[in-house]
């Protein structure tokens, strides 16, 4: 790898994530068509775009919002999505822990599963990287994606308003939400889990306030935990 | 939606602090300390717990029909998964899922 050109290393992590714009741009854009569909400003939905970028939780947030669930209820079920950031930030502190903290509160605004992972398998195949070539292409892979994703959430806020209600946007958001789990469904454990949050939450989708999510979710960990476990003791 | 703008801005900011906080947390706060493997296996299981739970409901009793099960949404719902399943790719599930809706509501519209 050249080390010659300290910029090449933003470029090469900007490059990297660059595919993940066919991701990044049509979910940005969604979200801003469901939010604005669901009744938020254009204000409140570049408000929220800008300030969390997570686009799992925001569509989790969005919905519970449109359930009329209360505010808590709304943040601890959308925080809950986000719970596996803590993981991220775990796994980098042995790699970025060492910057300055204000380059660490920056890359804490900008870790999303792209960013994480991009950078993750970068830092564990060149273990020569210096703490500032990391930074360079830590930040090089948001550099595209972030601004991306502000401007297609706009896009979509705009737009929103001129789609008619033929285009079934309703279930847009269960259709992304299907295409997000599949392919996280990679062992017996995440199947369970998945399974237990279903079953969970339609038994209890009769109590008020989206608490039956939340229980669905805790049980749903714990299975998930649970078989994983019993898989590797099962292991010879 | 009946919220008001108090309570938007209220999810707003609580989720921006929130999602901060959990991105911050050991980069910035805890440090570089392992943590332990049980907590370690139960974050694995977050979004697979949350997200499955939440979108059930949705697809089982859609609100655009007033909650009454719906063949072309149930269809375009098993089409996403399993193209998501065997592709393992989110953007052709979505595209292939969007495609079944629209070619089930024109069918059975």
């Amino acid at each position: 790898m050249s080390r010659s050109n300290p910029k090449s290393l933003v470029w090469l992590g900007a490059r990297d994530a660059a595919p993940f714009l066919l991701v990044i741009l049509p979910f940005a854009l969604l979200f801003g068509v469901v939010a604005t569909e669901a009744g938020l400003n254009l204000v409140e939905v570049m408000g929220m775009s800008v300030l969390v970028i997570a686009g799992a939780a925001q569509f989790a947030a969005l919905q519970q919002m449109v359930g009329d669930a209360p505010v808590v209820m709304v943040l601890a079920t959308a925080l809950a999505v986000n719970l596996r950031m803590a993981m991220y930030s775990a796994s980098l502190t042995p790699y970025l822990g060492a910057a300055p903290l204000w380059q660490r509160a920056i890359a804490s605004y900008v870790m999303v599963d792209q960013s994480y992972m991009l950078s993750i398998a970068k830092y564990e195949t060149d273990p020569e990287m210096t703490l500032s070539e990391r930074l360079r292409y830590y930040f090089g892979t948001m550099i595209l994606i972030g601004p991306m994703w502000y401007v297609a959430s706009f896009v979509g806020a705009v737009v929103g308003k001129a789609i008619p209600p033929e285009f079934a946007l309703d279930f847009a958001v269960p259709i992304t939400f299907l295409a997000m789990i599949a392919p996280m469904l990679r062992t017996l454990a995440h199947v369970a889990a998945a399974a237990t949050s279903v079953i969970v939450a339609l038994l209890l989708a009769g109590l008020p306030f989206g608490a039956g999510l939340l229980i669905a979710a805790a049980l749903a960990m714990a299975v998930g935990a649970g078989v994983e476990v019993a898989m590797e003791r099962a292991r010879p | 939606m009946s919220m008001s703008t108090g309570e938007i801005w209220t999810v707003i900011a609580g989720l921006a602090i929130g999602t901060f906080l959990i991105r911050f947390s050991f980069l910035g706060i805890v440090g570089n300390r392992p943590l332990p493997a049980w907590l370690l296996r139960l974050l694995r299981y977050t979004p697979v717990a949350v997200l499955p739970g939440l979108v059930a409901p949705l697809v089982l009793w859609p609100a655009a029909t007033d909650g009454a099960a719906d063949p072309a949404r149930l269809l375009a719902a098993l089409a996403t998964l399993v193209i998501g399943l065997v592709v393992r790719n989110m953007l052709f599930a979505i595209l292939g899922g969007a495609a079944t809706l629209y070619t089930m509501l024109w069918l059975l519209g």
